[in-house]
């Protein structure tokens, strides 16, 4: 046998590769290699984790409960909601005006960070709402569905969602951007459906949010970019 | 009696959300272990953890007990990671952050109460190499080598969790294990 690459060595580490640990005992040039990339990996077998205390699992218990089906009462954050496409047209209003002004202000110095962070500031708002659609949809009961609540959420967030998705591919966020278009295709099909949905047509959407893991994608970009948005 | 974790399993799959808490309760270290190797991160580590047994809960209906609890439950947690990994990482390229800061602060996370001089030295130049290097890699690489080093995962089981063809997930391993050895260099010659 030739001497073993590091591909082989590798793999012979891990504990397979028969034949090259055969050929490690007969070739002292490639046990020396051998023995460094040991030396090396092993090194790094120390990764701790912090650690987490006996009543860990009983904590993370407690913060899983209140996300569990059956979903929290619908009525509770409806009340509230009525409220958010009203501050939320405000905010993206906001938003193009500073678009449309830019040249303006660019020349009486204003910082361009003022407009990204409006920009995030405005995506991480626009995520939260979707993702209380979202949720509702994903922790909804697929029996006697009466859709339209959700429908009418979902047409409100569109048109809010296609132009902060233009605006992020126009500012170069191309994350923003791609998470955005992923939610209005969401959002599109949520718009487009029946008020009184079939059982089967509800679940086929909550796998797809499920599978896309689009609630979780949704939840960290918001935060990331409230933090973001925060620290400009 | 206590459960074992298939018959828990079994009864979470029926709807007894007692059964599924005595799994949470169980497997909710290891979960956060894994999570945070994936992350490098405290804060994600716990959300990767919530939303590992938030898919899970409803994913219930399709364990079919050929693979152990935990194994399922790591290949969603691995999978919620990957998801994690690749919107932090179009983030660091957008916004590098200042490497050794990042090593500062994670090693002020997980340093031990008494650490030796020994640990000090040569792990403690190893450690404060190790993260900013496994935040450079892709996340493919990141996953596969946390999975194969950290886990124990064979290739064929690293394959089936991440989605790829074994050779993919082969290569992401070696992949990683160049980097890591190229960018731990300084510290290996520093006790050479």
């Amino acid at each position: 046998m030739n001497h073993a690459s590091e591909e082989q060595l590798v793999d012979a580490y891990y504990g397979n590769g028969t034949e090259v640990r055969t050929h490690l005992n007969e070739c002292p040039e490639c046990r020396a290699t051998f023995e460094r990339l040991q030396e090396h990996l092993d090194s790094m077998r120390d990764y701790p984790a912090p650690e987490r205390g006996p009543s860990y699992g009983g904590e993370v218990w407690s913060r899983l409960l209140p996300h569990l089906p059956p979903a929290r009462s619908r009525r509770v954050w409806f009340r509230w909601w009525t409220l958010a496409p009203v501050l939320a047209t405000v905010l993206v209003i906001a938003f193009v005006a500073g678009m449309l002004t830019e040249r303006r202000v660019q020349v009486a110095g204003t910082p361009e960070k003022a407009r990204e962070r409006v920009l995030l500031i405005a995506v991480s708002r626009h995520l939260e709402r979707s993702q209380i659609v979202l949720s509702e949809i994903a922790n909804g009961n697929a029996a006697n569905i009466d859709f339209s609540a959700e429908r009418e959420r979902a047409r409100d967030l569109l048109d809010d969602n296609r132009l902060l998705r233009q605006s992020a591919a126009r500012n170069g966020d191309a994350v923003d951007a791609s998470l955005l278009d992923e939610l209005e295709r969401v959002l599109l099909d949520v718009a487009n459906s029946p008020a009184e949905m079939s059982a089967g047509d509800f679940q086929a959407l909550q796998n797809r949010i499920d599978s896309e893991g689009l609630l979780f994608k949704v939840r960290i970009t918001s935060s990331d970019d409230r933090f973001k948005g925060q620290k400009l | 009696m206590e459960w074992t974790d298939a018959a828990a399993a079994e009864e979470a799959r029926k709807g007894n959300q007692h059964a599924f808490r005595v799994l949470v309760e169980r497997h909710s270290h290891s979960v956060f272990r894994l999570a945070f190797r994936m992350s490098g991160n405290e804060q994600d580590a716990e959300d990767l953890v919530q939303e590992t047994f938030l898919r899970a809960y409803k994913q219930m209906h399709r364990f079919d007990g050929r693979a152990a609890f935990g194994t399922w439950l790591y290949r969603i947690c691995a999978n919620c990671s990957l998801d994690l990994l690749r919107a932090r990482k179009s983030r660091r390229e957008l916004q590098p952050l200042d490497e050794k800061d990042d090593a500062r602060s994670w090693l002020d996370r997980v340093a031990t109460p008494e650490p030796s001089p020994e640990r000090l030295t040569h792990s403690g130049q190893i450690m404060s190499l190790l993260e900013p290097a496994l935040n450079r890699l892709s996340e493919m690489e990141r996953a596969a080598f946390v999975l194969r080093h950290y886990e124990g995962c064979d290739i064929e089981e690293i394959a089936r969790t991440l989605g790829v063809q074994a050779n993919a997930a082969k290569h992401s391993v070696f992949r990683a294990v160049q980097k890591l050895r190229r960018a731990l260099e300084p510290a290996w010659g520093a006790v050479r």
